[in-house]
């Protein structure tokens, strides 16, 4: 009898992560492969009640302490390391975002398993894991196969819908498992930090025209602004050139920032590094500027234009104007 | 303040990255390697804490192509030493293996310790089979953060207060006891920009420290084998509009105002 899926149930703020529904949703159908079950774990402090979300593993385990109630990666993953001594999990998927980073490469380290991150699909070939992982920005799709018995998958967000891992019934099994943690863990969470309001909220927006590092300089924003006011949309930013203090946080879109649903996205000298894509699953029509044919983000976008943002910018503000100057 | 970056080399993927022709790898000929992106910002980050409290940076980076460019010119930006490991191939090997490279390394002195702060970016984009931060403080016993983007010890260098990112734009703020492990998202500035010149002039006045890789227990092994590398699938690509920028702009205009978007 091969080893139960695990899924690490991240939560954040009272609220079950998104991410958590789409590893279920894969872990369900790794374990439906390997002839195994999805179990979710679930650790934290006052938290055990989110388990009642957690109906589309077979099983939930659950951890309560103190020092799991904000997630510092080496608590979460010792305490993820002494439950999977006990059980023998053949898999413990962990969620790759900002809340959990960390958790999945420090628990392979202390359980001496393979560790396979960027992983957007898995799937089981001769009864053996196999994880299908991006690299390289997205530009490299990679089939790994683990070494150990144990694997610990990083997990991207996107792996699978996340209703695909809903379920209106609770979870038939819920038990309630102890962990010896550190009573002086030399790292304490104090606070969260509220972003500052901007001047604008691009998730409520139409139409948005970001731009990316290939914008060049910030003297360039202006002519995405051009056009975001030929199109009644706002501009917005991938991290190099929040990064770069070319725009305020409060336009960034993607991983740390927001994740937008607008009508119209324009992506403009953005390479489509996963971790932009992964802010704009939202959009409906995406359409990409970039001088690179090879880049990510034609994979996610419905059109795309091969050339120089600094070029194509102007000449679609023009195309807007004009034909906006037919219609009126 | 003893500050350590540890900075990798990574595939620029601004070039053309092409798979080797035994499939499971790059074709490292054509590649172009840089310094990964959030390891910069480490070294902007302890550039400037060096700035505000005084000590000093040391840089360490295993050996791989146009690692010696990054190691003069974090020189050239204010580092005071910067030490190559001779990898013997083991920097091919992995994410793993290149951490315990680097943590046998400063735990075996080289005058490395005692260090206050390992900083060190938060995550590359060939990290398959681990992330350095962690590999390294998990091997060192100290404790690890990621994806921070402010750093601010204490004068007494016993305690930092450390901002991490979460989504949305929400940051979190946690003490650690120091010394510590951070992975760097973004330092509190973008990288300062050296002129080439100074580059070069440290090229001439000073020096690259070469240490030898210490063995590793299982020889550098990797616990996860790449079987195979492809470029990603055509199916569900964009529509593409050839043309010039401004008949291609003219026509994807049409089909935006088609769609009602324009």
């Amino acid at each position: 009898m091969p080893g139960n899926i695990w899924v690490l149930a991240e939560h954040w703020r009272g609220k079950i992560s998104e991410i958590t529904f789409e590893a279920l949703a894969l872990g369900r159908d790794v374990a439906d492969q390997l002839g195994s079950k999805v179990e979710a774990v679930l650790l934290g402090h006052g938290a055990k009640d989110l388990a009642s979300e957690l109906g589309a593993a077979a099983r939930v385990i659950s951890a309560d302490h103190p020092a799991l109630a904000e997630v510092v990666p080496e608590v979460y993953a010792e305490a993820l390391a002494q439950l999977a001594r006990r059980e023998r999990p053949a898999v413990v998927l962990t969620p790759l975002s900002n809340v959990t980073l960390g958790v999945g490469t420090l628990l392979a380290a202390k359980l001496g398993a393979s560790a396979i991150n960027f992983c957007k699909d898995v799937r089981v070939v001769d009864g053996k894991i196999e994880a299908h992982a991006v690299l390289y920005g997205g530009k490299i799709e990679t089939k790994v196969a683990a070494a150990t018995e144990l694997v610990v998958l990083g997990i991207m967000p996107g792996a699978r819908l996340p209703d695909a891992g809903r379920s209106a019934e609770p979870p038939a099994v819920v038990d309630e498992a102890t962990v010896d943690l550190p009573a002086a863990p030399p790292i304490r969470f104090k606070e969260f930090i509220e972003p500052e309001a901007g001047e604008v909220d691009v998730t409520q927006q139409d139409v948005l025209v970001a731009v990316g590092r290939g914008i060049g300089s910030q003297d360039n924003i202006a002519l995405a602004e051009e056009l975001a006011e030929a199109l009644g949309g706002v501009v917005c930013g991938s991290r190099p050139v929040i990064d770069q203090g070319w725009m305020s946080l409060s336009r960034q879109v993607g991983k740390s920032g927001a994740s937008v649903k607008p009508r119209l996205y324009i992506a403009a000298g953005i390479s489509g590094a996963p971790e932009h894509v992964e802010g704009i699953r939202g959009a409906t029509t995406i359409v990409a500027v970039n001088t690179d044919p090879q880049a990510p983000i034609f994979a996610v976008a419905h059109y795309g234009i091969v050339g120089d943002a600094q070029d194509v910018l102007p000449a679609l503000t023009e195309a807007v104007r004009s034909r906006r100057g037919k219609a009126a | 303040m003893n500050l350590l970056v540890l900075l990798k080399m990574v595939p620029d993927v601004v070039e053309e990255l092409d798979i080797a022709s035994g499939g499971a790898g790059l074709d490292m000929d054509v590649a172009r390697m840089a310094l990964s992106e959030s390891d910069d910002h480490a070294l902007e980050q302890a550039l400037l804490l060096k700035e505000r409290m005084g000590g000093t940076v040391a840089v360490l980076a295993v050996d791989a192509a146009e690692v010696d460019d990054a190691l003069f010119t974090a020189l050239a930006k204010g580092a005071d030493r910067a030490l190559k490991v001779d990898a013997g191939g083991v920097s091919q090997a992995g994410t793993r293996a290149l951490a315990d490279l680097l943590a046998r390394v400063i735990a075996d002195g080289h005058n490395l310790l005692p260090v206050d702060l390992i900083l060190t970016g938060t995550q590359a984009i060939d990290d398959l089979d681990g992330l350095v931060a962690p590999l390294v403080a998990h091997q060192l016993g100290l404790p690890y953060l990621g994806i921070v983007t402010e750093v601010t010890p204490e004068p007494a260098g016993k305690v930092a207060s450390v901002v991490k990112e979460y989504s949305g734009g929400v940051r979190g703020r946690f003490e650690v006891d120091l010394p510590a492990v951070l992975g760097i998202q973004s330092a509190e500035r973008p990288p300062r920009y050296v002129p080439v010149a100074k580059v070069r002039a440290a090229m001439k006045t000073q020096r690259i420290e070469t240490v030898e890789a210490p063995t590793l227990a299982d020889g550098g092994m990797a616990l996860a084998e790449v079987k195979s590398m492809s470029k990603p699938e055509e199916a569900g690509r964009a529509e593409m509009i050839e043309g010039t920028p401004e008949s291609a702009s003219a026509r994807l205009c049409g089909i935006l105002a088609d769609r009602g978007l324009v």
